[in-house]
């Protein structure tokens, strides 16, 4: 199972056995552990089992790389997508200052608490803006839908394009992208 | 599978942190107070950059350190074996302790605390108290018991003295002042210090050095006056009856062997068993606190000793709230943590919000942990939603207590609260009651989806959705929402 999401390999991965056992199901649990143990997040999939890092994408862009708190710190795919981003052609990488730190998205945290929120993102699409990037990029839906938000309100121009998408473009089909 | 019932059983006749006494609790919800705590510029400055600081600090010294992660499992293991055998462990330290010449006073909560360190303040015919810097003491507001029985604590930690002349309460474990900047400091050493005791000299700059110097003076007096001490403890050795005390300035060194008296206020968690094993957390805690290879001072003492310090040693054995956040097996590792704050150093939210959003003298992520389980869940339900969930605590905790998922299981217990006191739904429970129904079935998750597709009709003209009516306005107060794409995946999968 392929998730291009670290949010939720991570939950297949680290939670689902854990709900289980908390509800008190250890068939369950042990269903969700089997699971587990062959669900891989996208990037993961590719370089490690796969075994491929150039997937031969073309994406003339400059784009900055967002890695989201639970590929990072849940699954610890450290820099694969970065190395895939890499040897995708024509594209024109730039680091994010304080990558590591989290968008603020955060799930219901994000209407639960949304000043703080606010702030967390603000922070984060200061650092993407400061890149001069066309596209900022992620592995989680999540997260892109709340930096893309926030570039959006602010009429920033930047785009938020999935790290797959980035992947599957090539030099004749590039990715469906909402007009600016 | 639906559940009626919690999945989290109900820890009945184990009491908790009562209301109305020290500081555990907030006078309104988090979200509340950090909207107020985010409107303020200073803050957030002051904040930024001392959290950048010491984050960079102990990034750097951890690093040094090749088997950080073995000393880390150490750290919890012993923790956790202490957790284990608390009763043993706490009967042998009684035992130690007396043995030396020491008294053991056991508190079940904060008011008996204060009453039984209160007696013995009287007791001692004093009438004014030095103390160490001590998060016990203020999680059970001992210094306002103090003063209301007409007895002045003097706090001599330079950065607890500054929460105390500033008339303010700490927002951080480690540095209780970190939310006020040099000048501020000034502004309240002139103001303030001449109200107590010796003033502040008219030319004070706010040169780091100068206004230390300022403290060290105002406080030199008081060491030599009093003659009651009260202080916390990091550590206590069951095997000896050693307490320990690790600091930076010098001033809990004076107050520990000055004073005639020394009272010590302790967490029941604070023990470890040999003393061996403070080989263990005398490496983990100053890295992760104040990012140095070793603390300045570590007092040590066992006991009293004829014509060498305190001739009275009397400690307070302080539960309030802990066994009933033992008795919870998925939240009692936060027991283990032994106060080094490298978790709210980390914190995004709390770098933004400041300790004080927090209500409670335990801020950040493990505040978020610990004070609901001290107080129960039902008189801190904001706390377990203040956290993005995105691992950074865990990761660098020195016991390895895994917070973020403490959390989840924390806001499962704040839903059952609510449960067991109301049968009628908040909208919330609702929302996730649709949501539980949707996902139980893929063909209803798909139909969803495809429902979802309505959303298009809200963007129409700028392909973009501003503006969504309560609760998901707190969404588009700051972020638009994308069009729903025109086809589904699953179509999309369906139909290649």
């Amino acid at each position: 199972m392929v998730a291009p999401s670290g949010s939720c390999a991570g939950s297949v991965r680290h939670q689902h056995a854990w709900v289980a056992d908390e509800a008190g199901d250890p068939g369950l649990a042990a269903a969700a552990r089997e699971t587990a143990s062959r669900t891989f997040e996208l990037s993961e999939f590719l370089v490690d089992v796969l075994g491929v890092i150039d997937v031969g994408a073309h994406f003339p862009h400059r784009v900055t790389y967002h890695p989201t708190c639970h590929s990072l710190r849940v699954l610890r795919v450290g820099d694969r997508p970065l190395r895939l981003l890499r040897e995708v052609g024509g594209i024109d990488l730039v680091e994010l200052p304080q990558a590591e730190a989290c968008c603020g998205f955060g799930g219901t945290f994000a209407v639960k608490n949304p000043d703080t929120s606010a702030a967390m993102l603000a922070d984060k699409m200061h650092h993407v803006l400061s890149t001069r990037a066309e596209v900022c990029s992620a592995s989680d839906s999540s997260c892109l839908l709340h930096i893309g938000g926030g570039l959006s309100r602010l009429r920033t121009g930047v785009r938020t394009v999935h790290l797959a998408e980035i992947l599957a473009s090539t030099r004749s089909e590039l990715p469906e992208v909402p007009a600016r | 599978m639906t559940q009626q019932r919690g999945v989290n059983q109900v820890y009945l006749g184990l009491p908790t942190a009562p209301p109305g006494v020290g500081q555990l609790r907030g006078d309104r919800p988090f979200p509340a107070a950090a909207r107020e705590a985010l409107g303020d510029a200073q803050l957030r400055r002051n904040l930024a950059k001392a959290t950048g600081t010491i984050r960079a600090k102990r990034a750097q010294v951890v690093a040094e350190v090749p088997d950080w992660a073995e000393l880390r499992a150490a750290g919890a293991a012993v923790k956790d074996q202490v957790l284990a055998n608390l009763d043993g462990y706490l009967v042998q330290l009684e035992e130690q302790v007396g043995a030396r010449g020491g008294v053991v006073h056991w508190a079940r909560d904060a008011t008996e605390a204060n009453r039984v360190v209160t007696d013995l303040v009287r007791a001692a015919g004093a009438d004014e108290v030095v103390k160490v810097k001590s998060m016990a003491t203020q999680e059970i507001g001992l210094n306002e018991a103090l003063a209301e029985a007409g007895i002045a604590a003097w706090e001599t930690d330079l950065a607890e003295l500054i929460v105390q002349l500033g008339h303010d309460s700490p927002s951080h474990i480690l540095v209780p002042a970190i939310h006020r900047n040099r000048a501020e400091i000034r502004e309240i050493f002139l103001r303030e210090m001449a109200r107590v005791g010796l003033p502040a000299p008219p030319d004070l700059t706010d040169e780091p050095r100068a206004l230390a110097e300022a403290a060290r003076l105002h406080l030199r007096r008081r060491f030599l006056e009093a003659q009651v001490a009260v202080s916390g403890a990091n550590f206590a050795v069951a095997e000896t009856g050693t307490l320990a005390v690790v600091e930076s300035e010098g001033n809990g060194r004076m107050c520990l062997t000055l004073p005639r008296v020394l009272i010590t206020v302790m967490g029941i968690e604070k023990l470890v068993p040999t003393w061996r094993d403070l080989e263990v957390f005398l490496q983990l805690l100053p890295r992760s606190s104040t990012g140095e290879r070793m603390n300045p001072y570590t007092s040590m003492w066992t006991g009293v000793h004829a014509g060498d310090g305190p001739e009275e040693f009397h400690l307070v054995l302080l539960d309030n709230g802990r066994t009933a956040t033992l008795a919870d097996p998925q939240g009692r590792s936060a027991l283990r943590c032994i106060r080094c704050s490298a978790c709210l150093n980390v914190c995004p939210v709390y770098e933004r919000t400041g300790g004080h959003a927090y209500g409670s003298v335990y801020p950040g992520p493990i505040g978020a942990v610990l004070s609901p389980q001290l107080t129960g869940v039902a008189d801190n339900p904001s706390l377990p939603y203040a956290s993005t969930l995105c691992g950074a605590c865990y990761d660098v905790c020195p016991v390895a207590i895994d917070i973020p998922q403490m959390l989840v299981h924390l806001r499962s217990r704040v839903v059952d609260t609510r449960r067991e006191h109301s049968r009628v739904p908040t909208p919330e429970q609702a929302v996730m009651a649709t949501a539980a129904w949707t996902m139980e079935r893929p063909a209803r998750w798909a139909n969803a989806l495809r429902a979802a597709r309505l959303g298009r009709l809200l963007g129409r003209r700028r392909r973009r959705i501003s503006t969504l009516p309560p609760p998901l306005s707190a969404w588009t107060a700051t972020r638009d929402v994308p069009l729903p794409p025109a086809q589904t995946f699953r179509d999309w999968w369906a139909g290649r």
